[in-house]
């Protein structure tokens, strides 16, 4: 049967293709995007298979300089032959394109790079030999090669290879204690006395501008500061003690093209043979590098290690928004709806409030640091921390000044929800509220906000969406490349709002434009996106959660 | 017209409004709700105490303003202006020192839907008495199944107090809602078209219930149905375009009205 045009497009089917076309592109980006990411983040931390060949490239000058190379093949791509002609290898012209492979060969410290584009066509003797090492290391990258020999004090030890790498594996744990010994002492008790001493120091510095620096007060501090710097010192041999441990065993290896590298035992973090892996120890070594992305700290101008402290900071930072936010928020809303005059005032001051929203993040940011920083922070120093001046406490970017820049930048998504729900109780209610004797602010109070608390909770989820995935504003009022120490920690007052933070919406930034080594930070940059996008989607559904609670307990008479 | 016997409920024919004891008088009220929109044009009226008095009238003739006066309620209505006098008790209700919510607390209104907030059936009825600041749980349950006993809905909802109140019927609901303001214990309770939302079934009961409360409360009813009128109320006030047309004993407005208007709209000729 035929149709016309125009009953076709009466009959409303074109109109239902429109509109499912519509969200099926929305399906497909947003799962493109996530899948994008996953592919090209989550595979870096797979232990892939290490590669050993012979690389024998065409040179001007006609002889073959053929080297050794082994590493991980990270990708192919195919390029045109005029490219690689000018890049100063002569190959075939006549061909129009090659196919070049990018290798990762590690080793940054005998080669200088970590990884090298090779020509298929000229790599040959492809071997994926059992016995190659791969391994992480605190500076320098990755390492691949062959183990030679274990040295203990200077002195080799005897053995076989299976001997040599027992051995090996038995002294790489121990090392790894050891270094983890090292680390609790450095950061937490070392770290716990430095605040100690630090605070002594303000202390001291405020009885002097009190002028209550009395000789008492002062043998008191001396005494104090006497036994933190007694119990710094028998740290501090600890530390040279294991220091000494840590250094005493070493490992030599062959590299390629024959070169020999000796690596002490404290430089290495995590070692394996993937060649000869089976797919179980493929996982558990993948989930072991996955888990030390997410709860480690970054190493290596964030370029290796994990991004724990970012996610923390996020995390942090967004609660703390939301603490400042919510009750601004509705509070300005209950004014705005329930108390003042509807009228063209309040009309102007809805369409302002609106307008914020609209306003670009960064000129928020500016606006943190030159109202929230430079004069607030800087009065609240001048009043509260004249001790530890000249040095800022909250006269410059820290945690405290991001939250509230983000909650001011967020306020308008809060306001306009909660009045909207303010708007939709029904007056029934607040009507059969006041008939029982109840007064406005009882009305309010016991039956309108928590009917409301649903709405309120849907300007939350729309404004920690916004804020977590805000950068620009906080580059300015207190995000940094590398916070040296969490927000949160066991020193008195626990929660330090004056501290600068990482966040992962600038790590990514950090890692992906700001990173001496592109090519060993690409796939930690679309890591790190996937977490950020997983941390907004976790804060997010947590807060749908109790929307969707207070929604059933709070539901709305209109049934 | 069907003829109306009100003798049973009233247990005398003869008696009058001006006989007995007044709980609340309206002298001279006018309402405004703009300047050039008035509601109700010079009203006069005493209502009796302990007994049941219904507004009725076409829709739009000024009985559910009226209702609100009498607690205030048309103070939410910005730019409503209310001239005149209307005592409770002989006392100005319009006066500067009166405290509004003490005055709602005494003169209690159940709504044409029924509006119990969202809470559970237990804390419905307590809500009056915690505003109040009574939370000692032995008064509150005490209160609570007084109030719904009164309210002739302790025996359905006893066992499920803590459930939700948007889980009962429509009924039930209303109900619900004359208990929790019965539970403040008010001398006066303002009924807006209580059971004009209901199924006959549940609109029974409520009548029921009008006649049992009327023993403790003066009660003031709105309703648009003339027989629902007829059968519960005392006396009877018809009112058109802001006029009170007439308020007399019920039996006398229905079986013997004065004048025409109130004739011609009780036996239906229009409204």
């Amino acid at each position: 049967m035929k149709m016309s045009v125009s009953k076709w497009v009466n009959s409303g089917e074109p109109f239902v293709w429109l509109n499912a076309g519509a969200v099926a592109i929305s399906i497909i980006m947003v799962a493109g995007l996530l899948g994008l990411l996953a592919v090209r983040g989550m595979a870096h931390f797979w232990p892939a298979d290490v590669m050993q060949a012979t690389y024998a490239p065409p040179t001007s000058g006609g002889a073959i300089l053929s080297t050794e190379v082994i590493g991980e093949r990270v990708e192919t791509e195919s390029v045109s032959s005029i490219q690689i002609v000018s890049s100063g290898i002569p190959v075939d012209e006549s061909e129009p394109f090659y196919d070049r492979q990018l290798m990762k060969i590690g080793n940054r410290d005998v080669t200088g790079a970590d990884f090298t584009w090779v020509l298929s066509d000229y790599v040959s003797e492809v071997s994926y030999p059992a016995e190659v090492v791969a391994m992480e290391r605190r500076e320098w990258g990755n390492f691949y090669g062959f183990l030679q020999g274990v040295r203990q004090s200077g002195e080799a030890l005897a053995g076989d290879e299976e001997a040599l790498w027992q051995e090996f594996r038995e002294r790489l744990a121990r090392a790894l204690s050891i270094h983890d010994a090292i680390y609790d002492i450095e950061k937490n008790d070392i770290g716990k006395i430095n605040y100690a001493l630090e605070r002594l120091r303000l202390n001291q510095r405020r009885l002097e501008l009190d002028d209550a620096l009395t000789s008492e007060a002062m043998a008191d501090l001396d005494r104090q500061r006497e036994g933190f710097n007694a119990e710094y010192a028998q740290l501090q041999q600890r530390l040279v003690e294991l220091n000494e441990e840590i250094d005493r065993d070493s490992a030599l290896f062959l590299a390629a093209n024959g070169a020999e590298v000796e690596i002490e035992f404290a430089d290495i973090v995590r070692a394996y043979k993937p060649n000869q892996m089976g797919l179980v120890g493929k996982v558990g070594t993948y989930f072991e590098k996955l888990g030390e992305f997410l709860t480690d700290e970054p190493r290596e101008a964030n370029t290796e290690g994990g991004i724990f402290p970012a996610i923390f900071g996020t995390v942090m930072m967004v609660l703390l928004m939301s603490v400042f936010v919510t009750p601004f928020g509705v509070v300005a809303a209950v004014y705005l709806r329930e108390y003042a005059r509807q009228g063209f005032i309040t009309q102007a001051i809805r369409i302002a409030v609106n307008n914020l929203a609209g306003v670009p993040s960064i000129v928020y940011g500016v606006f943190g640091l030159g109202f929230f920083i430079y004069i607030i922070g800087a009065e609240i120093d001048q009043l509260v921390y004249p001790e530890a001046l000249p040095a800022p406490t909250f006269g410059t970017p820290g945690l405290l000044w991001a939250s509230l820049t983000l909650a001011l930048l967020t306020v308008p998504v809060v306001i306009v929800a909660t009045e909207e729900g303010l708007a939709r109780i029904p007056r029934s209610v607040r009507e059969g509220s006041l008939a029982l004797g109840a007064t406005k602010f009882e009305t309010l109070w016991r039956v309108v906000l928590p009917m409301a608390s649903p709405a309120m909770m849907t300007g939350l989820i729309l404004a920690v969406a916004r804020a977590a995935g805000e950068v620009a504003p906080l580059m300015l009022v207190g995000v940094v490349k590398l916070a040296p120490s969490l927000p949160l920690d066991g020193n008195y007052p626990y929660l330090h709002l004056d501290q600068k933070f990482m966040h992962l919406g600038f790590h990514i930034y950090d890692v992906g434009f700001q990173s001496p080594n592109i090519e060993a930070a690409r796939p930690l940059v679309f890591a790190t996106a996937l977490l950020l996008v997983l941390v907004i989607a976790g804060l997010n559904l947590s807060a749908v959660g109790l929307r969707n609670h207070l929604r059933e307990k709070y539901k709305s008479l209109e049934v | 017209m069907r003829k109306v016997d009100v003798s049973s409920v009233l247990g005398s024919n003869s008696e009058s409004a001006n006989d007995l004891e007044s709980c609340i008088d309206v002298s001279n009220l006018n309402l405004y709700y703009s300047k050039d929109k008035q509601a109700l044009i010079d009203i006069n009226l005493t209502i009796p105490k302990k007994r049941v008095t219904a507004f009725i009238g076409p829709s739009g003739c000024g009985k559910s303003s009226l209702l609100r006066c009498l607690n205030r309620m048309n103070d939410l209505v910005d730019d409503c202006v209310i001239e005149g006098r209307i005592a409770l008790d002989d006392e100005d209700i319009y006066a500067k020192q009166v405290d509004v919510a003490d005055l709602r607390r005494r003169v209690g209104m159940v709504f044409q839907k029924p509006n119990p907030f969202p809470k559970s059936i237990y804390e419905n009825v307590a809500y009056g008495l915690r505003i109040q600041g009574i939370n000692s749980k032995r008064v509150l349950d005490e209160v609570v199944e007084k109030s719904l006993r009164a309210a002739a809905l302790w025996d359905e909802v006893k066992d499920r107090l803590d459930d939700s109140a948007l889980g009962m019927s429509g009924g039930q609901q209303q109900r619900l809602v004359i208990a929790r303001t019965i539970a403040v214990e008010p001398e006066v309770l303002l009924l807006d078209e209580p059971a004009s939302a209901l199924d006959p079934i549940s609109t029974l009961k409520i009548e029921e219930l009008i006649n049992e409360l009327k023993r403790d409360y003066t009660i003031v009813i709105v309703t648009h149905n003339m027989q629902q009128a007829a059968r519960v109320s005392d006396f009877t006030a018809f009112m058109y375009m802001g006029n009170m047309v007439e308020f007399d004993a019920t039996d006398n407005i229905f079986t013997n009205p004065a004048k025409k208007q109130t004739e011609d709209y009780i036996t239906g000729r229009y409204g």
